[in-house]
């Protein structure tokens, strides 16, 4: 049972040279305890997606164009965020659905206490009082690895590092125990000690809390620490999306294998040219015809021009992996993705 | 092996802390504290390590940008730190930098052209047809089509913007290019078109590196050499290969465990160091080993001393060579040392 179904949404920006369609016709769902990861390059609405979801875009400049959101509840309830009331968002907000950002610093008050802005977040949806509040707030500080929790709840936000402030980020967004976190490329600004200790907290939390999380980042190595299913976004669109093992060592769309192909890895030798992805991702400006990843593409057809890919399925039964690509020459592009022989190497 | 083309000896970098109304010096953070290396023609070192660790002000002392309090810096036969005014521009000619963001460190008002010309028309007397021809070299060299030229940052892409900054840092045919995450700016395929470019420079104009990054997979894919640093010094060098298969810092192994890489079996199947803690301050680093709170391996003595950047399997009269290809591994750790002929005893 999925928590969050997104269908058909169409999220567009007004902006001097036209309508752009940042995110156009997305569909994707996330079940209970599941981890999707969206992954994509600049410009490709990956963030406008989760943005669209808690309805957190620069309104009136860009708005939702179609499709809906649907939130389910455990009890069966459905409620549609892309047609939700102010009340109804605000509700929702940091409740049902929090959401963590790349910059801390962007969401949390520089003037407040950390205990008074953990505090407030129960006191609105919990109803409970300030004492209750700061005490289950101290609690949730001690649950993500701030060490003198007690003390902390003291201090504003400047005071605390990078990584603990992303913590106290985390720690507000679990307070309610929510049915679904979005996180925004939740570690890209950290170091990689840190990152590895923040996705550690991530995934606890999911566990614990059954939680589905939408894992939005451009760092496929953090997709494939702790995602269970990948779906990849260019111009607007998923491309491809299914189970995290299948996306990388069994992709069917070249863009995909682009991405695969043009990152450096920790675990090849020295030497191993890059192959990057030639030109540059288009705007999305007017109406779309044909493929848009085709200008780019290894293995365009002549049919890629005229009729934009429809979604089908393709790999392992039941794996609901798909892809919207017109050219089956998967062995082909296959053949390009960085071997076996290497993935095998010893790692530290 | 060659001559080295920079030596770098017991660099130290420190920053004044100050308070109150006067902007009394209350404290110095020592931000390099006893760095050395060297690099030798035509080679890469990698150095790597997370905010704070002093990475980037090494760069930014080697050339000068920031005023080392002592030590030592050699460019070929000549020492950096004791020249100034003309003596030090001219000699800043063979060494160069690309930084970050090559937004920020382009002139918004400035032609492609005029960008890429500038360097040449203060450091190179030259005419106006030669500039031109020059300039379209630098543009062909960095895979910028000529019709940039005429275009202006803005009308740019990030990675277009960086082959610009390329294309500044190589025009006046350096010897030493520092590279300030270079790439980490750009988005994943056009990282790929950018270190790419920068190998064929490379191997083209016999240029060294000195590749200052905290992506350590872009780092093994472009050095030969890697230094890790933490809290200011060095923990650990080797050649590139041996360090990342054979890591003998603790430090060096957690970091590398940290790093995801893009294989769910691989990522799947790996035992991780996850550190705890956070890097300590600067301004206060902890007793002996500055990394002995967060260390796995911990024993007594590293509480108490600072351990050496001890050089493995050597007799401890034979200095530890700087680095070079084929240069031995250097590491700073008690435990990983406790076993070898050049480590002092305890």
């Amino acid at each position: 049972m999925s928590v969050l179904e997104i269908r058909e949404l169409v999220t567009e920006f007004r902006t001097d040279d036209g309508v752009v369609r940042a995110v156009d016709g997305v569909s994707l769902s996330i079940a209970r305890g599941e981890v999707l990861g969206l992954v994509g390059e600049s410009g490709s609405g990956k963030s406008v997606t989760s943005l669209s979801i808690l309805r957190l875009l620069p309104e009136p400049a860009a708005r939702i164009a179609g499709g809906s959101i649907l939130l389910r509840s455990k009890s069966g309830g459905e409620l549609d965020l892309a047609r939700a009331t102010k009340a109804e968002l605000a509700r929702v907000r940091g409740d049902r659905v929090a959401m963590v950002f790349q910059d801390p610093m962007t969401s949390l008050n520089p003037y407040l206490r950390i205990g008074t802005q953990l505090a407030e977040v129960l006191e609105l949806h919990r109803g409970m009082a300030r004492p209750e509040a700061w005490e289950r707030s101290r609690a949730m500080l001690e649950a993500v690895g701030i060490p003198d929790p007690g003390r902390r709840l003291n201090d504003h936000p400047h005071q605390l590092s990078g990584g603990m402030r992303q913590r106290v980020m985390i720690a507000m967004a679990l307070l309610c125990e929510p049915e679904l976190l979005l996180a925004d490329e939740p570690t890209t600004a950290l170091d990689v000690t840190i990152q590895a200790q923040i996705l550690e907290l991530v995934d606890a939390q999911r566990q614990r809390t059954g939680a589905a999380v939408l894992l939005v980042t451009h760092d496929l190595g953090v997709v494939a620490r702790v995602a269970d299913r990948v779906a990849v976004m260019y111009a607007g669109r998923i491309v491809e999306e299914g189970p995290t093992e299948a996306i990388f060592a069994e992709p069917f769309h070249p863009y995909t294998v682009g991405l695969a192909r043009s990152v450096p890895r920790l675990d090849t030798p020295r030497g191993r040219r890059l192959e990057p992805i030639r030109g540059m991702p288009p705007r999305n400006l007017g109406p779309r015809r044909g493929c848009s990843f085709r200008a780019r593409c290894d293995f365009a057809l002549e049919v890629c021009a005229e009729l934009d890919p429809e979604r089908r399925a393709v790999g392992a039964e039941g794996s609901r992996h798909l892809v919207r690509c017109h050219s089956d020459d998967v062995a082909k592009m296959r053949a390009t993705l960085p071997g076996v022989a290497r993935r095998l190497e010893v790692l530290p | 092996m060659s001559e080295p083309l920079l030596r770098v000896r017991d660099l130290h970098v420190g920053f004044p802390v100050r308070r109150g109304l006067l902007g009394r010096e209350v404290a110095r953070v020592r931000a390099v504290d006893g760095v050395s290396f060297e690099i030798a023609r035509g080679a890469t070192l990698g150095l790597v390590g997370e905010s704070g660790s002093g990475k980037s002000t090494t760069a930014r002392a080697i050339l000068r940008l920031v005023e080392p309090s002592a030590g030592s810096i050699r460019l070929g036969e000549t020492e950096l730190r004791s020249l100034g005014g003309r003596a030090l521009r001219r000699e800043r000619r063979r060494m160069q930098m690309v930084f970050q963001d090559p937004y920020a460190s382009l002139d918004p008002r400035m032609t492609v052209f005029d960008a890429i010309a500038e360097p040449l028309r203060v450091h190179a007397r030259l005419s106006r047809a030669e500039l031109e021809r020059r300039v379209a070299e630098l543009a062909n060299q960095t895979g910028l089509d000529a019709s940039f030229l005429r275009r202006y940052p803005h009308e740019m892409s990030g990675g277009q913007r960086q082959r610009v900054g390329i294309a500044r840092a190589v025009a006046l045919r350096p010897e030493l290019v520092v590279l300030d995450e270079p790439v980490s700016a750009l988005d994943v395929s056009v990282q790929a078109q950018i270190l790419n470019l920068l190998a064929e420079l490379q191997a083209e104009l016999g240029l060294s590196y000195l590749f200052v990054a905290h992506d350590l997979a872009v780092v093994r894919h472009l050095a030969d050499e890697v230094a890790v640093m933490y809290l200011g010094r060095i923990v650990e060098h080797a050649p590139v290969d041996e360090l990342f298969e054979d890591p003998r810092h603790p430090y060096t192994r957690a970091l590398l465990s940290a790093v995801p890489v893009p294989d769910p079996v691989v990522e799947r199947s790996r035992k991780r160091v996850v550190l705890e803690g956070e890097v300590p301050s600067p301004l206060a680093p902890p007793s002996g080993c500055s990394f002995h709170p967060r260390c796995p391996e911990v024993i007594v003595r590293c509480r108490r001393e600072r351990p050496p950047l001890v050089a493995l399997g050597r007799s401890p009269r034979e200095p530890a060579p700087g680095v070079g290809a084929g240069g031995a591994r250097r590491v700073a750790c008690w435990v990983a040392t406790a076993d070898e002929p050049g480590a002092p005893e305890a």
